[in-house]
């Protein structure tokens, strides 16, 4: 178990938290693991909720992944959400659709 | 922990000067505790033969093509020099050097080292050295796909032969080089002596301990950015080398990281392959000093935390090299996504398509 992110198995994705000097790393303690775990469910879903797919955190080791009818999906960390996001959802998640630019746009108002 | 081993890749066009580059190196007492790995793609192992200063720690992959056929093999051949390091039936090496073939994709070496869940504990990668032909360059960018491609995911460029090739196609071919990657340091290996510590150590990885070295790391992005301010994305576009375009975003707001983890991922899920390379220095909201990021494609290095700011320019900057990806829509997707309001720049800075 990787010792500063508490997580069993971590595989050391470049958004997650590293064990070597130098290496940026938010996760510095247990309550800023948590917290940094919620602001990346509350981020994602803000781009996630306009492909209609809901994430939420899993005993903060994982994340669950769920569309309206039922359908889920739980992801290790950001390299497989959105491979799995666009099974779930269908079609392809791009940040460069013009349409998810602009809703997201609007939501910011 | 002990500190994992650089992996060095070599790569450039078919008779570029690759092998004569790696002799330098070698010739270098600094680095010779250096492993070479040289992908063959033919019969004979010639290049093999020319580097007999590392014997035991050569290892030949012979099956084919770095890029299609024996990521496997290169991974087993890490790990056997690992484990024959461990041994002590090698010389200890502190380095692994990967020459390519000149019509390798760069990219599946770079996943090879940084993805396999044993190699990644024990290696990273260091800087990429690409070396262009000053004679043949110029047709081979505009011709082969795989040139243009070793050269935009290059972080460093030896300019070869140019005592061959006359004033005029050496400029040309310089400038077709900037357009592709602008910010790499770039040599010309007839010219002097060749820094191989340069070439060779400063990489991201030394960002952490010697900040000086962002200066290096965008030096010639940002004076490209000063000196041809109008640069823009209008060119010739009839040729394929022309969908491959290099831009940098500049952002004076602090960035949050983890909707910039969002963003980047969803962008390579999507179109990795098209992001031939992501670099930058990010202003993160609630850091005093500066993250450093960089990507190749669908890879992202670990970010790395540096030790202070390089200068008093504090704005968080990004240099894109894609492949067919429009510029303006990026940065009007990482403005939607970060939550910024955008520069508010002249076009000329802010997209400034560096050469």
């Amino acid at each position: 178990m990787c010792a500063l992110c508490g997580v069993l198995g971590g595989d050391g994705h470049w958004t997650d938290a590293a064990a070597r000097p130098g290496i940026f790393t938010r996760n510095v303690d247990s309550l800023e693991r948590r917290r940094e775990r919620l602001h990346r469910v509350a981020c994602a879903q803000r781009v996630l909720s306009q492909l209609g797919l809901t994430l939420s955190d899993w005993q903060g080791v994982s994340y669950v992944l769920s569309t309206p009818t039922g359908k889920t999906e739980i992801i290790d960390n950001l390299a497989h959400l959105w491979s799995t996001a666009e099974k779930l959802a269908g079609r392809p998640c791009d940040p460069l659709d013009p349409a998810l630019i602009r809703r997201l746009e609007a939501g910011r108002g | 922990m002990v500190d994992p081993t650089p992996v060095n890749l070599l790569t450039g066009f078919l008779g570029s000067g690759k092998t004569t580059l790696l002799q330098r190196f070698l010739a270098d007492p600094a680095f010779s505790d250096t492993a070479v790995l040289i992908n063959e793609f033919g019969e004979v192992g010639l290049d093999h033969h020319l580097l007999e200063r590392i014997d035991e720690t050569t290892v030949l992959l012979q099956s084919g093509c770095l890029c299609c056929t024996i990521r496997g093999e290169l991974s087993s051949a890490i790990k056997d020099l690992h484990a024959r390091r461990a041994r002590e039936e090698v010389p200890f090496f502190r380095r692994v050097i990967v020459e390519s073939t000149g019509l390798a994709d760069p990219f599946p070496i770079l996943s090879t080292v940084q993805a396999d869940p044993v190699l990644k504990h024990h290696f990273r990668l260091g800087n990429v050295i690409t070396t262009v032909d000053a004679v043949n360059g110029l047709e081979q960018l505009i011709c082969r796909p795989e040139s243009a491609k070793q050269v935009a995911v290059a972080d460093r460029l030896i300019l070869t032969k140019t005592d061959l090739a006359d004033t005029k196609t050496v400029n040309v071919l310089t400038r077709e080089i900037r357009r592709l990657n602008p910010s790499a340091p770039l040599w010309r290996s007839a010219e002097g002596t060749l820094d191989a510590d340069a070439l060779l150590t400063h990489d991201l990885f030394a960002l952490a301990e010697k900040s000086d070295l962002a200066r290096h790391w965008f030096a010639e992005e940002m004076s490209a950015r000063h000196d041809h301010p109008n640069h823009s994305l209008d060119h010739d576009i009839n040729r394929h080398g022309d969908r491959i375009r290099s831009f940098a975003l500049t952002f004076d707001e602090t960035i949050d990281w983890t909707m910039f983890g969002i963003w980047l991922t969803m962008l390579l899920n999507r179109h990795g392959a098209a992001v031939l390379r992501v670099k930058g220095i990010l202003n993160v909201k609630g850091s005093q000093t500066p993250v450093a990021v960089h990507g190749v494609q669908y890879l992202v290095h670990l970010p790395v935390h540096m030790a202070a700011w390089p200068s008093n320019d504090r704005c968080s900057r990004l240099v894109f090299i894609v492949d067919g990806l429009d510029p303006a829509v990026i940065e009007r997707s990482f403005c939607a996504f970060l939550g910024l309001k955008g520069t508010g720049r002249s076009n000329g800075e802010t997209h400034s398509l560096a050469r």
